[in-house]
Formats: structure tokens, sequence, C-alpha cells
């Protein structure tokens, strides 16, 4: 064991590796930490050393998972330290425990500018180390000019400048406004010159950034790139150590390959002609070696080199070496590369036409994609997916069914949607596509949709000669001894409708097809009763004349069902029973369904418009293709039999037929998914077509114009949910809620995902003014259009903001400048409502704006006396007031003084004497200028979920509004109810668009 | 109109490794460094849920996992898991020599480094990482050139040490 040269920190580690169970360590842990915070908080006698030593215990705790919020402020102000030994502890442990979120770095930013332009080289690492790993917007800054000096300086040695290289790179990425493009490309060039491979490495590093967000601006820079891969493939003046088993820096190499796929194009043909052939040189020149990490390293450099071959697009040649050997890797044992040559393929699959090529190594990628590791059956399937088409998705599809019995969990639900996708695409023939969803909906029910089996039932519907068919292949799946839900649903269906075709069959006259469906009927839920009552219905009118002996049976059913809760049942129930006892009017009623007027499945569309631009199959993909199935049936129009198209997105309610005398329950004509007449199903549902068992010959009834109150009245239930239901079929990959909690703390980040789309806000705060910038960044291939951004402001704010395009280009971003200017306190925020049109779906999306009060708040640093004597200024109502506030989410008062720093309420620690107390000053800035706001937290150590709070300020709106705000920070809500009464929008002041989002949320 | 619309930038630039994670085999964390900012709770629970899935995969499998949409990259070295987290694009070989250069160097400075050199000299292991990256990107390539550094620095450290021991000598000389 070697020494750790400190003694405590030692024994104490010994101490904790001894102990028996995790109980026994929390004790040693926690009594480390009572003795840690005497100490520090009685300073005197404390030695350099000891806080030293103190300092690297707790992040040994920390490491252990215990909190050591405490010890921020001592290991920050080791950093001021005069002596390295102190101030290497504070830096290390500061970049560990903190980010860049963290106020306490504020405090120090200027000791770390000293440590950065000062003489003393160590202290220059340290101070660069620190901010390149933790550094936030406000290092970037203030630290930016500094930090480049030292990169381009020739007094700094190597390792100072490489150190400078990466801290600016960390500044650049928290904003980009710190490197000036017209100066500093020259810089870049310049730096590309460097001798030590350490420093260019790290120059690299920062070129890639550069070149990311800004290839134009950098063009200078390619020549030089490709001369130091020519330098590097050649082994031409590579120290020793630079090389990594005999390979000169494989990582410089690749940084540079990497910069070079950031450039569109290279016109120059010297320059291309030494690019190809350094990547020609790397293509054949990569062998197979024992050695695994330089085997690691070569195959690092040849797959950055498929890359940017397959970037360049160029050279026929070059690649169908990448192919040749893509297709070798797919086929070795070795798990790593033969991972990557999956992976590349995919990728390959976007930018070539190699697929004939590619199809070659089926057979190898399907051995894959039974492979031991999750992480190779992934890539193969993914791969599987991008590389099918006509020719072989009858083999792959059966391999994805085949493996879908015995694969993971984690990989079923994707590997049945691809099968479903693939087998609609790509389908020889629709018999074979019927059975493979049903043979989909046995092995993975829980992930076949409703969408797809609609889709199944409308192409037997439409084609004769599959009815029979499907109608065999259902009653088959049915005698199976556990039939999945949605595979009861569609033999149901495809029973009811064509059954009659089979009765010659063994097994299949009309009674026992009855008695087979009718078994599976306790055990199912409620929609899928309505689908077999409807069933039933059809296959009794299909016994013509009527079987008495059945038509007893079913009554039998209808009539237990006639005072079922569910309106829907009882309906149809109803219906029916009256409806079979019509004789030859019911065979007119219940006739055959017509058949679906033949549409483009949105998804196959969809596959067309994107052709060859992306095959690639990510989660995401795969979430916006199963949204886009959605559309399949949920696309509004005339679904059945040439019916207008619907007006309103609410089911319009329909008198009852006039063969139902007593049938009129008004809910469930709402739904409209079981009137039975045809017209009903204007809702444009396809549910409602499928659902509704009634032919299209039925007498035409005249439709009344709907009672007003109930197209109108947007309280309906119903209403609501058809709305939830559009509105999300695009999903944000992420919680809104959580987005908008993080940036109410921060000033930059995400706002919302999706798979199309991505909303990133930054923002700057001054005062009552504020810069916000949304970002748009459209993250799909294809241009996002109808784009319509409005901000519905607060009342309490001002906002400008400019006009925004109505389309996005693939892969591009637009920049939203808002301004806003705080008029006066509030707890509200703007709204952003958005929308946007992908291909084939229209998204809206409503966002809370973080332009939240804490945002127009700044700590204010307040001496005790002044505090005094502001307070007593200030003496009630309605400049002071004081609430006592329960359902306080339970945290330390220290937590509790965090948050408020972190809401710009600045703690003023040591004003009260009362240690359960806080006190705090801020300032709020508005149009009409500052206020001072004065904030007292009376905790009771006995019980942690109450609290009294006090808030003072000249402005009573201000002191009201802060004091609510303050309270909705520290509530609990979804635990502890809030005290005020439920919180409907009225009862919580508000008014505008919050008001209106309060319902939605 | 104040918009800007230019092709091809990434909506937010990447970082490369967004952290390092070094686990026991039996779970326990041996030493963390987070490039991205990550709160503590998520901190926690990145922690949990890899060390989870890391340490229930068998020998021979390849070196990545697919995770929250990025990559982890990881190696076993006796009883430790070196772990990296990379974006999806990148490079994963060249991430996973980014470890064996690093155990490499942790080998030459502590000679045949081991899980309890690492434990009980564990701040040693972070100051020597901070020579081989920076804000999540590769810093020095060269293993001699870190040692160099590194050995720089414990004579710094050591130097301090003699100071600081022979002034308490002079003190507890003095107040003898």
């Amino acid at each position: 064991m070697a020494l750790s040269g400190m003694r405590g920190l030692s024994v104490f580690i010994s101490d904790v590796r001894n102990c028996q169970n995790k109980e026994q360590e929390r004790v040693r842990v926690d009594k480390e930490l009572a003795n840690i915070r005497t100490r520090f908080k009685n300073q005197r006698g404390l030695t350099a050393y000891e806080k030293k030593k103190y300092v690297w215990k707790m992040l040994y705790i920390y490491m252990l998972g215990y909190d050591v919020d405490f010890g921020h402020m001592e290991t920050v102000a080791l950093i001021s330290a005069p002596k390295y030994a102190e101030k290497q502890v504070g830096y290390i442990v500061t970049s560990c425990l903190l980010n860049e979120n963290h106020d306490f770095l504020r405090l120090v930013i200027n000791t770390v500018r000293n440590d950065i332009i000062g003489r003393n080289e160590t202290f220059q690492c340290l101070a660069l180390t620190m901010v390149g790993n933790v550094g936030g917007r406000e290092f970037s800054e203030s630290l930016a000019p500094d930090v480049q000096k030292l990169l381009i300086s020739n007094s700094c040695r190597p390792l100072v400048r490489k150190k400078a290289a990466l801290c600016l790179l960390r500044l650049y990425r928290k904003n980009p406004d710190v490197v000036n493009v017209e100066g500093w490309s020259q810089q870049m060039v310049q730096l590309l010159d460097e001798r030590d491979l350490g420093v260019l490495t790290a120059v690299m590093s920062l070129l890639v950034a550069l070149v990311a967000s800004n290839p134009d601006g950098y063009t200078n820079c390619l020549s030089k790139c490709v001369y130091i891969l020519e330098r590097l493939t050649k082994s031409q003046d590579i120290l020793q150590e630079y090389t990594y088993y005999g390979i000169p820096s494989p990582w410089l190499q690749v940084k540079t390959m990497r910069v070079l796929q950031y450039f569109p194009v290279i016109e120059d043909s010297t320059i291309r002609k030494g690019l190809f052939d350094v990547l020609h040189r790397i293509l054949v020149g990569t062998d197979v070696v024992k050695n695994v990490n330089k085997n690691n390293a070569s195959h690092a450099v040849l797959f950055e080199a498929i890359a940017l071959v397959m970037h360049l697009d160029a050279d026929k040649d070059l690649m169908s070496q990448c192919v040749a050997l893509l297709g070798k890797f797919v086929a070795v044992r070795e798990p790593n590369i033969r991972y990557l040559g999956l992976e590349n393929m995919t990728r390959m699959l976007l930018v070539a036409d190699v697929s004939e090529s590619i199809k070659k190594h089926q057979a190898h990628i399907i051995t894959s994609l039974k492979d031991p590791d999750i992480s190779i059956r992934r890539r193969s399937l993914d791969l599987l997916y991008g590389m099918c088409d006509i020719s072989n998705a009858k083999d792959i599809v059966e391999e994805l069914l085949q493996y879908l019995t015995t694969a993971d969990f984690a990989i079923r639900e994707e590997l049945a949607l691809k099968a479903a996708i693939l087998a609609e695409k790509f389908a020889p023939n629709l018999a074979w596509y019927v059975e493979v969803i049903l043979q989909l909906i046995e092995k993975a029910g829980d992930f076949v949709s409703d969408d797809i089996w609609y889709r199944v039932v409308q192409f037997v519907t439409n084609n004769d000669d599959l009815q029979a068919f499907a109608a065999a292949k259902a009653r088959e799946y049915l005698d199976k001894p556990a039939v999945h839900e949605t595979m009861v649903k569609v033999a149901g269906y495809l029973l009811g409708e064509y059954s009659h075709l089979l009765a010659r069959r063994p097994g299949c006259s009309p009674k026992e097809v009855f008695h087979i469906v009718h078994d599976k009927f306790p055990t199912v839920t409620t929609p899928t009763k309505a689908i077999l009552l409807s069933a039933y219905v059809k296959i009794l009118m299909h016994t013509q004349p009527l079987d008495q002996e059945l038509q007893v049976q079913v009554e039998e059913v209808f009539k237990r069902c006639e005072n079922v809760v569910d309106a829907e049942v009882q309906q149809r129930a109803v219906e029916y029973i009256t409806l079979s006892r019509k004789g030859s009017s019911m065979v007119d009623i219940m006739a055959e369904m017509p058949k679906f007027p033949e549409r483009q499945s949105a998804l196959i569309k969809k596959a067309e418009d994107t052709e060859g631009e992306s095959t690639e199959m990510s989660a995401t993909k795969l979430r916006q293709q199963q949204n886009s199935m959605a559309l399949v049936v949920a696309d509004p129009g005339p679904a059945n039999g040439g019916l207008p198209p619907p007006s309103e997105q609410l089911a319009l309610p329909e008198p009852p037929p006039p063969s139902v005398e007593t049938a009129a329950i008004p809910k469930a004509y709402v739904n409209g998914t079981s009137s039975p007449h045809p017209s009903a199903s204007t809702n444009g549902d396809l549910l409602g077509d499928l659902l509704a068992p009634l032919a299209i010959e039925a007498p035409p009834v005249t439709t009344p114009p709907p009672p007003p109150s109930q197209v109108d009245d947007p309280g309906d239930p119903l209403a609501l949910a058809l709305y939830d239901q559009q509105v999300n079929q695009i999903k944000p990959i992420g919680s809104i809620e959580d987005w908008f909690r993080a940036l109410s703390l921060k000033d930059s980040g995400v706002l919302y995902e999706d798979p199309y789309i991505q909303i990133g806000i930054k923002s700057d705060w001054r005062e009552a003014q504020a810069k916000v910038v949304l970002f748009l960044g459209n993250k799909h291939t294809a241009s996002l259009v109808n784009v319509r951004v409005l901000i519905l402001p607060a009342p309490h704010l001002k906002m400008q903001f400019s006009q925004v395009p109505d389309t996005i280009p693939p892969r591009a971003q637009v920049q939203v400048p808002v301004e806003v200017v705080c008029l006066s306190a509030s707890r509200e925020t703007a709204v952003l409502d958005f929308s946007y049109t992908t291909s084939t779906l229209p998204v809206s999306v409503k966002l809370r704006l973080p332009t939240l009060m804490n945002k127009f708040l700044q700590p204010a640093p307040i001496s005790a006396s002044d505090f005094v004597a502001h307070w007593r200024a200030l003496v009630g109502p309605p400049t002071k007031l004081q609430d006592v506030v329960r359902g306080v989410r339970p945290m330390p008062v220290s937590d509790m003084g965090d948050l408020f720093n972190s809401l710009h309420i600045g703690v003023a620690p040591g004003l009260d004497p009362n240690v359960n107390n806080i006190v705090a000053a801020t300032t709020f800035y508005s149009q009409a200028g500052a206020t001072l706001c004065l904030v007292r937290v009376e905790t009771d150590p006995s019980d942690r979920t109450q609290m009294r709070l006090t808030v003072a300020s000249q402005d009573p709106n201000a002191t009201y509004e802060l004091k609510e705000f303050i309270k909705e920070q520290v509530i609990d809500i979804p635990v502890a109810p809030v005290p005020a009464p439920a919180p409907s929008p009225a009862a919580w002041g508000l008014t505008g668009p919050a008001a209106a989002l309060v319902g939605l949320i | 109109m104040n918009c800007s619309v230019t092709g091809k930038t990434p909506i937010i630039i990447g970082w490369r490794i967004h952290f390092v994670l070094l686990i026991s085999r039996q779970g326990k964390v041996r030493l963390t460094k987070w490039y991205s900012p990550y709160s503590q709770k998520e901190r926690t629970k990145v922690i949990r849920e890899l060390s989870g899935m890391i340490l229930s995969r068998g020998p021979k499998l390849c070196n990545f996992i697919e995770w929250r949409g990025l990559k982890v990259v990881y190696k076993r070295y006796a009883s430790l898991y070196f772990c990296m987290c990379v974006d999806t694009e990148d490079n994963e070989l060249e991430t996973l020599e980014i470890i064996h250069h690093y155990v490499e160097i942790l080998d030459r400075y502590f000679g045949n480094v081991c899980e309890l050199d690492l434990i009980f000299n564990f701040h040693k292991a972070y100051y020597i990482l901070d020579e081989v990256l920076i804000a999540g990107e590769l810093q020095e390539s060269s293993k001699k050139s870190v040692a160099r550094v590194i050995a720089a620095q414990d004579t710094l450290i050591d130097n301090a040490k003699e100071q600081a021991n022979s002034l308490s000598n002079m003190i507890a000389q003095a107040t003898k």
C-alpha cells in the first residue's frame, strides 16, 4: 500500500473500510462530519495542514454518497490560500464538488483571475484546470481574454498553453461570443503550426468546437489539418513519447479527421488528393494485431477515416473499400469491432447507395441479433431495419418475429414496432402482412397499438380474397390457451364480419365461433366487450334463417349487459336486442362493412418522402414513426363510404335512430362510437368506423343541427380528451415541468424538446430588463413548416420579439431574440404558444417561459444595522406581511438558505442569532425602479413542514407577490396539501394566459 | 427581421466526455468527475443506474453500452470498472484508449496500481486525472509528460510539508 502522506486521512479511510455494514459506516462518517464541522466553525488553531486534510476527507465522504454541502465554503476558500499545497486542494476539490451553477464559484472569480494572469506557472495551471472543468458563463465573460492571451503567448510553456486551449474551449461552449471569428481564425492557423503535440492536441479539440459551429469561418485551417494528418500517418518527426503502441498519437489523428468532417467540401484539388491518399493508406494499412490496445487505437483511427470518407462521399474506390471493411467487421468475433461494424454500416446506408453490397452480409447481421450482448443486438436491429426492402422484408421480419419470443424486455417494444413498420412498408402480399401482425400481437400484444390492428382490419375489409383467410387465422389464435386482449379485439371483429365464410369448416359453425369468442368475454375490458357484442349480433345475423338456439344464447348475453354501468356496452346491448328481433331488416342493418376508401398510409408516405435520406432508426425516430402510424387512423376525413368530412373535432350528437325506442342515452352518442347508423362516424375517428357495427345501407337519417350547448361547451370532458390526443401525438422527450424548473434557476438550457425540435433558451437578466433568446433547432432531416411563435405576455411584463420565419430548414437553427421589461411584481410567467408542422403532423404546445419573479431580483448585501432600520420602518400590512406556511418541503435550514440564494434572495448569514431562522434581502427591479425587499423565515426545528414567513418592502404589491412566490417555491405541492383553498385559477389570483394554462397542466 | 438561420449548427455544442466514473466490483464509487453540469441529485441517480447496468454485464461483451441517448465506454481492470460517458457520435475506441492511457499513467506512478492504491490515494487519482483530461477532452497523450508534471507537483507539496514540519518543530521547541 502506498503511503497517502496524510496520516489522519489514512486512518479515517481504514476505519470506514473496516465497518461491517452500512450502518456502522454511517456512524463513523457522521462522527467525522461532526468533527469537521466543529473544527471549521471554530477556526482558531486550525492549521493549513489540517484544513487541507479535512477538505480531502470531505471529498472522500462525498464519494461515499454523503452530503457535504456545509463544507463548500471552506473548500472554495482554500483557493485563495497563498501556498501551493492548500491552493491545489482547494481547486481540485472545488471542481469535484461544485458544478458551474453554484454561487460560491462567483466568490472566487477574482482570485482565479489573479492566478491566471499572475506570474506563478503552477498557480496558472491550477486555475486553468478548474475553470476548464467547471467554469460557467460568468467565468466565460470575465476570463476569456486572459485565457486567449496565455494560449498565444510566446513566453508560456506548453504545459500552460495546452491547459489554456482546453479552458478556452470550455468558455467557448458556455458562451460562443467570447471568440471573435474574424480575428481568431488567423490565430488558429498559426496555432496549428505548433510543434508540441500536447498543445496541438488541445488546440485541435478547440478547433473541432469552433469549426462545428462555424465551418465557413475557419476554412483557412483546412490545408493545415490535412498536412498534420499526412505528417502523423507518415510518422514524420513524431517524438517517441507521442506514439501509442507504435501509432503516432491516435487521438490527434482522430480529432484532425473529426475537424475535417465539419467542412462541407474541399475545393482545392491538391489538398483533396493529399487527403484521399492518407485515407487510402489508413483503409488498406490497418491490420488486426494481437495487442488489444494497439488494435483498438489503430481501429479508432480506421473508423474515423471511414466516417470521413462517408462525409466526403466523393470517391467511389474509397467508398467500396469502406463497405468491404465493414463487411469484414460485422462477421468478426471481437465484440467491439463487430459493434462498430454494425453501427457504421447503418450510418453508411444513410449516405450511399450501398444496400446491395450490404445485403450480402445479411446472414452475419442476423447472427448478431442473437448475440448475448444487448448493445450488439440493438445495433443489429437498427441495421436490419435500415437495410430492409421489398426483396428481403420477408426474411428479416420473420427473423425479428422469431427473435421476439426470446428477446429480453428492454428491446421488445422497439423490436415489435420495427417489425410492424417493416411489415407494412414492404409486405410482398397482404396475407403475409395480416399473418405477421397477428403473430406480433400474439408474441408482444402489449406493444401493438390499436392503430396497427385497425390497419389490418382496413386491409381485410378492402380485399375480398383475404377475408376468409383472416377469419380462419383469427379463429386459430383464439384456440391458444392465453390470448392477448388485442388479439381478442381483432379476432372478435374479424370473426363477426367474416366467420360465415368459414361456416363449412370443422369447428367454425356460428355457434362454435360464438362460444369460443364468448369464452374470452369475462376477462376483457369494456371497450373490447363492446366490440364483442357487435361481433355476436353479426354472427347471429349471418345464420339465415336465424338459429333460434343461438339467438337465445346471444340475447341472454345482451340482457345481462343491459344494466352495465358503461354506457357504450349498455347501449349496444339494448339496441342489439331490439334489432335482433327485427328479423329481415336486421340483415340490412347488419350487413358487412363497406370498403374503406383507399388511402395511403401516412407511414409509407413519410418513408417515401425521406427515402435515401433517412433509413437510420434511432429510438426517437421510431417514436416519430409510431406517431405517423397513429395518423393512419386518426386522420380525420371521410373514413367510410364517402361520408362528409367532419366540421367539428367533437363528435356531433346524433338523434336516436328510429328503430331504438329507449336507447337515447345522450352520453353514448356524444362519443360517437356506437351510433347505429353510418353518419355517426362523421367524427372522423376510425375507431368510429371500425366499431360502428352497422352498414351503410341503413335507412338514411337526416342529421339535425347539433344542440349548440354540446358543441361549444369547452368543459365537455370528451372534447378535452380528443384535444389532448391530438396534442400528444408528438411527445416531448422529457418533462416540460422539469425543464421549466431547471430554467427557473438557470439562465440557459432546454425549454422543450421532442423528436423534431429542440427549443433552447439563453437569457441575460439585467435588473428590470432581460434579453432572452429562444433557439429553435430543427433536429430532423426535413423542414418544419407552419412554424408559429406567439408570446402571450403576462400583464406585468412588456415583451417584444421579432418575426419568426415560417419554415425551419433541416438541421438548422433559428434564433428569436425577445426583449423583456418588468413593469411590476407578479408571480406569473409569460407563455410561449408554439406550433409547427412536420411532414405530416401538426404540433402545438404551450410552454411557460421562465420569466419568473426571481429573475428580476438581485441579492442585496446589507449590514445588520441597515436591515434592522429598514425592518423597523415597515410596520405592518400592507408593506409588511406575515404568513404561517404549512406543507413546506422538509429541508435543513442550510438547504433553504441555498434555495433562497439560488432564487437571488440573498441570505445574510449571522444576522439573526437564532440558527433556525433565515434573514435575507433582495432588490426587486421593475421599470418603476428598485425596491429593497426584506425576508425573514422562522423555522421550527421540531416540525420542518411549517415555517413563519415575513416579507417587507416599500411596495405593497411587491411584498405580497414576493411572499406568495417564496411560498410557491418552498411548498411541496404533490405531497403536502397547500394551505390555500383549491388552486383554481381564480383562487390563485391569476389572470391572463397563465390562468388558461393552469387548467391544462 | 432579426433572425439568423444557419445551416448545420449543432444546437448545443457537445461535450467530449460528460463524466468519468470509477466503480469497484462491489459497486463502491472510487472516483467521480463531472465535466457536464449535473446536479447532485442527478449525479447520485446516474451512478446508481450505471453501476447497476455495468456490473451486471458479463465478460467478453463489448465495452460500450447505450444509455439515455448517450454512450458509456467502460473497461474492467481487476476489481475496478473505469467508465467514461460520451455522445453517441463520438469515437468509442478512442475513448476506450483514453481509459487505458489513464490506467497506464496510474500504473506507472504507483508501480503496479491496485484498487487499494486508489482508495488510500484517491486525491492523487484526482490530480493525475486533471493532467490527463480537461473539460472532458484529452489534454496530454504523452505519459512521460504527465509523469513529469505530477512529479513536480509532488515535490512542491513535499516541500510545503517539510516547511510546515520544521515550522511546527520550531514552535514546539520554542514553547517547550
